[in-house]
């Protein structure tokens, strides 16, 4: 068997008989999306909502049967107007629709619990479309790409930038460092192997790991989650392969500057995970971001590879729209693996 | 240079800044020769035994390895040479034989001399029965064996050992020495460095460093006579009686 061949396979059976980490890493990327896609929803259900109608018309009770049909809301009766704030502070509704004549014209007032900013601002939005019906100018609303505006899987470039930094990053500096602490390394480094040989049986187990866990979220996401299938999962594909290179090297470049593995941790943990979520646009859009925060998100590569995914896998667009993205991702991948390769060269 | 020589070191210096870690050693190790590497914590030796492995450039001076120059020709260096951590390290998750077999692989070995000589190895260890033990899972005197085994397996000309004995009783250590012995026997030179002034007993010849220079050299017997010392303990106390570096103290509580 060549050198080659018989550390990929050292590293490959120390990846195996770890069983706990390899069942978490390869179970954790489903649950998540399983978990983001179903039980967590930004969608607002079963908005509970009262009337206060001071006098009935015909226009009246066409806008209470709406809500009463509507499968959003749960209508829960009309109710006098000084009965309101207590429903609302008791939590028996969630807002409640003024209905009110001024001469002949019908006034709506929409009084909503804003206690949950994100509840109160979709309720109103639901509320307000609902009444748009009666107005004599209806709003027309195009919702693109997602056009039930479902999110079971706006969530998964999100958590693909994530579960790839995490193996790639967390996993192959850990894996490096923990040979440094262990002493395996100085047996390596004295041996005739090349230090890229070392490097190289080092990564090549971890990316044939994040092949495998892509392979099995891109089923799970045109599959149970429905993402639309089309020709550009070959981009998404190779673009995620691109990632998995930028993630490897930046777990190079951190066990070549730390020393023990809890730092190793620390740092994938604190400098790559917590900025990949606060930051990258995964969870909060980028563009409500103070404008520092702004600028700093540019240096997470997650960032730029999220918007990508979006790009490639919600709006099926080609990879002519993703051109600054990749660009980015390549010239990162590029500066962190010459910066590492050098680290590890340089000895004293 | 001549035939008969392992290695060989003229005026070796490293530098770390400021701080000089060797001092422009000199010695020179015969072939077959068990050569003990003797030294408080922080007296140089790791870093003069790193630079004879060729895992650190020497800042000046000049020294050969098998024949091969520790500057320019490192990478010769590493396919004659065997070596030992001081903490027996080997793969944890991996078997026995897979341990061994991964090393001798790396050391350019073929198949069919790795099934031989690993058969070898574990008949004159009795270790038949742990073959496919996990390498966590054996007493740490048999990791210490089995460490030595793999260092050696290639027959290299020059095996060096970084405290092959930290932590491991004396009756383990004892038996250690007798592989040491056996390997010496064959024609391999010992490197040894050890903070235990009872193995310095066992080396043919010894070199006690401080404070990054070689304040002694040669064999314990001369070296006890040399000093009028009874006990290579109180050798190293008159030779390190200057010493400004190191802790003294952690090297006799071994005794």
């Amino acid at each position: 068997m060549s050198i080659f061949a018989s550390m990929i396979k050292k590293e490959t059976l120390h990846l195996l008989r770890d069983f706990r980490t390899m069942t978490v890493v390869l179970i954790m990327p489903l649950v998540l999306l399983l978990l983001f896609g179903f039980a967590i929803s930004t969608e607002v259900n079963n908005v509970n909502v009262v009337a206060v109608v001071e006098r009935h018309t015909d226009d009246t009770r066409q806008i209470l049967e709406k809500f009463r049909v509507n499968p959003y809301f749960t209508f829960k009766g009309i109710v006098p107007f000084n009965e309101v704030e207590p429903m609302l502070r008791a939590g028996k509704t969630d807002a409640a629709l003024v209905l009110r004549y001024d001469d002949d014209r019908l006034l709506h007032q929409i009084i909503v619990d804003a206690s949950n900013t994100n509840t109160a601002q979709t309720s109103t939005a639901y509320i307000e479309s609902v009444l748009n019906g009666n107005t004599d100018m209806p709003i027309i609303t195009n919702t693109l790409y997602n056009p039930q505006l479902k999110s079971a899987y706006n969530f998964v470039p999100g958590i693909m930038g994530m579960i790839f930094i995490l193996i790639c990053a967390m996993m192959t500096s850990v894996s490096i460092v923990s040979e440094k602490e262990t002493g395996t390394m100085d047996l390596l480094l004295v041996s005739p192997v090349r230090p890229r040989t070392i490097i190289l049986g080092k990564i090549v187990p971890y990316f044939l790991l994040s092949c495998i866990i892509l392979t099995l979220m891109l089923l799970l996401s045109y599959t149970i989650l429905g993402l639309p299938f089309s020709a550009s999962v070959i981009n998404v594909v190779w673009v995620t392969i691109l990632y998995i290179a930028l993630a490897l090297s930046l777990g190079l470049l951190i066990s070549t500057l730390v020393s023990n593995q809890v730092t190793a941790l620390l740092v994938s943990g604190v400098l790559f995970m917590l900025p990949v979520i606060m930051l990258s646009g995964m969870m909060f859009p980028i563009e409500n971001m103070p404008v520092l925060l702004q600028w700093f998100s540019c240096i997470i590569p997650a960032r730029w590879y999220i918007s990508a995914m979006r790009t490639l896998m919600i709006q099926q667009l080609s990879a002519s729209y993703i051109i600054t993205e990749i660009t980015i991702l390549a010239a990162m991948t590029m500066a962190v693996m010459i910066l590492a390769i050098k680290k590890i060269n340089t000895k004293n | 240079m001549k035939n008969d020589i392992a290695i060989s070191v003229n005026g070796l210096t490293k530098r770390f800044g400021n701080f000089t870690a060797v001092d422009s050693i000199s010695f020179e190790v015969r072939k077959g020769e068990i050569f003990g590497f003797l030294g408080a914590n922080g007296a140089g030796k790791t870093t003069a035994m790193r630079m004879l492995c060729g895992l650190s450039y020497p800042t000046s001076g000049i020294g050969t390895v098998a024949g091969y120059d520790i500057s320019r020709q490192a990478e010769q260096i590493k396919r004659h040479i065997g070596y030992m951590s001081q903490k027996f390290s080997l793969y944890e998750e991996l078997t026995v034989s897979e341990n061994l077999t991964l090393f001798a692989t790396i050391y350019g070995m073929t198949d069919k001399a790795i099934k031989e000589k690993t058969a070898e190895v574990f008949r004159t260890l009795g270790m038949e029965n742990m073959r496919d033990t996990l390498v966590k899972d054996i007493p740490t005197g048999w990791k210490q064996k089995l460490a030595f085994s793999a260092a050696t397996m290639h027959t290299p000309e020059v095996v060096f050992l970084d405290e092959p004995t930290g932590g491991v009783d004396p009756v383990t250590r004892r038996k250690f020495w007798e592989m040491i012995y056996r390997a010496s026997s064959e024609g391999m030179t010992i490197f040894v460095t050890t903070h235990y002034l009872d193995e310095a007993e066992y080396c043919n010849r010894i070199s006690i460093m401080v404070d990054g220079r070689i304040k002694a050299l040669d064999s314990p017997e001369s070296l006890k006579k040399k000093y009028g010392a009874e006990t290579m303990d109180e050798v190293f106390r008159i030779v390190a009686r200057d010493a400004k570096r190191g802790d003294l103290k952690c090297l006799y509580s071994h005794q």
